[in-house]
């Protein structure tokens, strides 16, 4: 995102190529969750409680937005928080917050979770689809079709988890990892620090974010995490399942999962076979090698995964198009 | 499930209304495109511009409306019988035409407290008579509790036209002023919305915008055209000048005057200050010769006295708004798609 928002791009030589991974939430949530979560939302007495970038997301036949337009009610918040407090201030509803995020956003998630559980707030639910980046990585690294040299690891999501979780990705792969702040500087300075490991034939782990991230990352957050959930195989939206890569609510939290709640079944999540976004994401291609970018597939209209959120590769490629500096 | 059927779901405007088509951004123009325009067409609609022109036995006069659904109704800086007189009076304003009369419509949510709706109507009268207006029709509508949230105002504006502005008439080598800092009505609502949980120390630029306008009509006289950047911010006010006019509008990143605050406070929101709504701000395009003078007249106006030069016209790419970043970088700005807060004015 602020690769495209500052045009860094520009001022790097052309055998430098920046791709956009699967670094945005709203991006990645898969399908079948969106369609599942309108389900739960055509119950009366319930209210949809989701993050505003959610709302936007096409599902199999409609998204959150069109949803609240067909009468479900769907109330964007900007915080856990806010969904906790419209169960309390309304009992004869049951409230679900779609649980989306990396490791920046399940800590304040767990801490709402166990608010609930110690106000005994029976008509809070979640539904989980939260995703942790390390294994996605992986996941990514496994593919025939993927040409990376290195990566520009997530500053946020470093925050949390520290840089040690990218140590096995920097050995066993060897590919150099940089964790990067947000600034134009930041940028350039770990692309600086992965030509420096690239020509000294290293792959390491090397934090930039030094005034953020620390190597333990935040042991608060990561302890929350750890009280409330556990890691679970997931679907990623263009990645497909990957092991390990989600987190579901332990034994104790069971109850608050929407999922298990509502027993709601749709059918299988339905793609456009001409999207491009699964490839988009593991940087196999660009989103203007897509023959529905900007065409059928636009900010207004989005298909994939990628034009829907404002930080996803292919709305960022569209409203940063770059113009020739002169 | 069939491609089309994918294509149906998302076409703009089909199907059901949703909050994206109210959102000032492209999806309401598909809206207004497909839908109003083909019934109501004629001439004076055509344009699309603030204020509907036209001739009346000789005198040039300029017709808006608006309605007002701002939601909380008080927010810092104003309230929504300010922004109703407002909004109407700048969108003759910019079209340059002075505000003469306006009229003004109420749906009331049966429960209003009386003392709010005295409240509401005195700071429309204190507007009005500081932006020399007089309120001389009105209607009054009350509904069941849910069918309207507290009150909803119509207004409409009759204005004299007194200048020739169009965006037709900019030209390449033209400069773009704003008259001071910008987002900061956007943010001053959002700030006070039950849920959002941040504070925000700004308040509403809200404001008529008669005079100043009228001192750049009398003071410059390469004075092409004026937009109030509203719903869908300075981003899309110039995109549609720039498209308008077939031209290329590059703005200045760092040239641009924000609050530390209103950025902030956009950051945290997720949102691009490019695109939060105005109601005090007023986009300028001058000739080059007539920049500096245009910068001398708004800053000694009250409302100008933070006005900058923020852009310039370019020939290509045409139709395109382009910003220059801080770190001398160029890229394309979009006009604003779906909705980024509802009823912010």
């Amino acid at each position: 995102m602020s690769i495209g928002r500052f045009g860094i791009r520009q001022l790097l030589p052309k055998s430098i190529r920046l791709i956009s991974g699967p670094g945005c939430p709203v991006c990645v949530t898969a399908q079948s969750d969106i369609d599942s979560f309108i389900a739960i939302g055509s119950f009366s007495d319930v209210i949809l409680a989701t993050f505003g970038d959610m709302v936007k997301v096409p599902g199999s036949n409609m998204s959150l937005r069109e949803a609240g337009a067909h009468g479900i009610d769907v109330r964007v918040v900007y915080s856990p928080f806010d969904a906790l407090k419209l169960a309390r201030e309304m009992p004869m509803k049951r409230v679900v917050f779609m649980a989306i995020g990396f490791e920046t956003t399940a800590p304040g998630i767990a801490l709402a979770v166990r608010q609930a559980e110690e106000e005994r707030l029976r008509n809070f639910f979640i539904y989980p689809a939260l995703k942790l980046i390390p294994p996605a990585m992986e996941a990514l690294l496994s593919f025939d079709d993927v040409r990376i040299d290195g990566f520009i690891c997530p500053g946020h999501v470093s925050t949390v988890i520290g840089t040690k979780p990218y140590e096995p990705i920097a050995r066993k792969y060897g590919k150099p990892c940089v964790i990067a702040g947000f600034e134009p500087l930041d940028i350039l300075q770990a692309v600086l620090m992965l030509l420096m490991q690239l020509r000294s034939r290293r792959a390491e782990v090397e934090n930039q974010y030094r005034r953020v991230v620390r190597p333990d990352g935040n042991e608060i957050a990561k302890r929350l995490i750890e009280e409330v959930f556990e890691p679970c195989g997931v679907e990623w939206r263009g990645l497909g399942f990957i092991e390990g890569s989600g987190l579901k609510l332990r034994k104790r939290y069971e109850h608050m999962d929407a999922r298990a709640h509502f027993e709601v079944t749709t059918p299988p999540p339905k793609v456009h076979p001409m999207c491009k976004c699964g490839q988009i994401l593991r940087g196999a291609a660009i989103p203007t090698d897509c023959p529905l970018f900007a065409r059928a597939c636009t900010p207004e209209h989005p298909i994939g995964p990628c034009m829907v959120s404002s930080e996803g590769a292919c709305a960022a490629y569209y409203r940063y198009r770059e113009v020739s500096a002169n | 499930m069939s491609i089309g059927a994918i294509d149906e779901t998302n076409a703009g405007v089909h199907g059901l209304v949703t909050l994206a088509h109210g959102g000032g951004g492209k999806r309401m123009h598909e809206l207004i495109k497909d839908v109003f325009l083909p019934a109501f067409a004629n001439a004076m609609l055509q344009p699309l511009s603030d204020s509907a022109i036209g001739n009346l036995n000789g005198c040039k006069v300029a017709l808006t409306t608006d309605a007002f659904v701002v939601s909380p109704i008080d927010f810092p800086g104003g309230d929504i019988g300010k922004l109703a007189v407002c909004g109407t009076v700048n969108d003759l304003s910019v079209a340059g035409a002075q505000p003469l009369w306006l009229c003004a419509s109420f749906i009331i949510e049966e429960g209003l407290r009386i003392e709010v709706l005295e409240r509401i109507v005195k700071s429309m009268r204190e507007a009005a008579s500081e932006a020399g207006v007089s309120i001389v029709a009105g209607d009054t509508k009350v509904v069941p509790n849910g069918a309207c949230d507290k009150l909803f105002i119509i207004t409409s504006g009759l204005g004299i036209v007194k200048a020739n502005l169009s965006a037709q008439l900019i030209k390449p080598g033209d400069v773009v002023l704003v008259n001071g800092y910008i987002g900061d009505h956007g943010i001053a609502v959002m700030s006070k919305r039950e849920g959002l949980g941040f504070e925000a120390d700004v308040k509403s630029d809200c404001a008529p915008l008669w005079s100043l306008a009228e001192a750049l009509i009398e003071n410059c006289k390469g004075l092409r055209c004026m937009k109030d950047p509203t719903r869908g911010g300075v981003a899309t006010a110039l995109h549609e000048l720039a498209e308008a006019a077939g031209v290329c509008i590059e703005i200045d990143e760092s040239a641009i005057p924000i609050r530390p605050a209103v950025l902030v406070a956009c950051e945290l929101l997720g949102i691009d200050v490019l695109y939060v709504a105005n109601e005090g701000k007023l986009l300028a395009v001058v000739s080059e010769e007539d920049a500096e003078l245009a910068l001398n007249v708004m800053r000694s106006h009250p409302l100008g006295k933070d006005a900058n030069i923020i852009g310039r016209v370019l020939p290509e790419p045409k139709g395109r708004l382009v910003i220059r970043t801080a770190i001398g970088t160029r890229r394309l700005v979009e006009p604003f798609s779906g909705e980024q807060l509802p009823r912010i004015c």
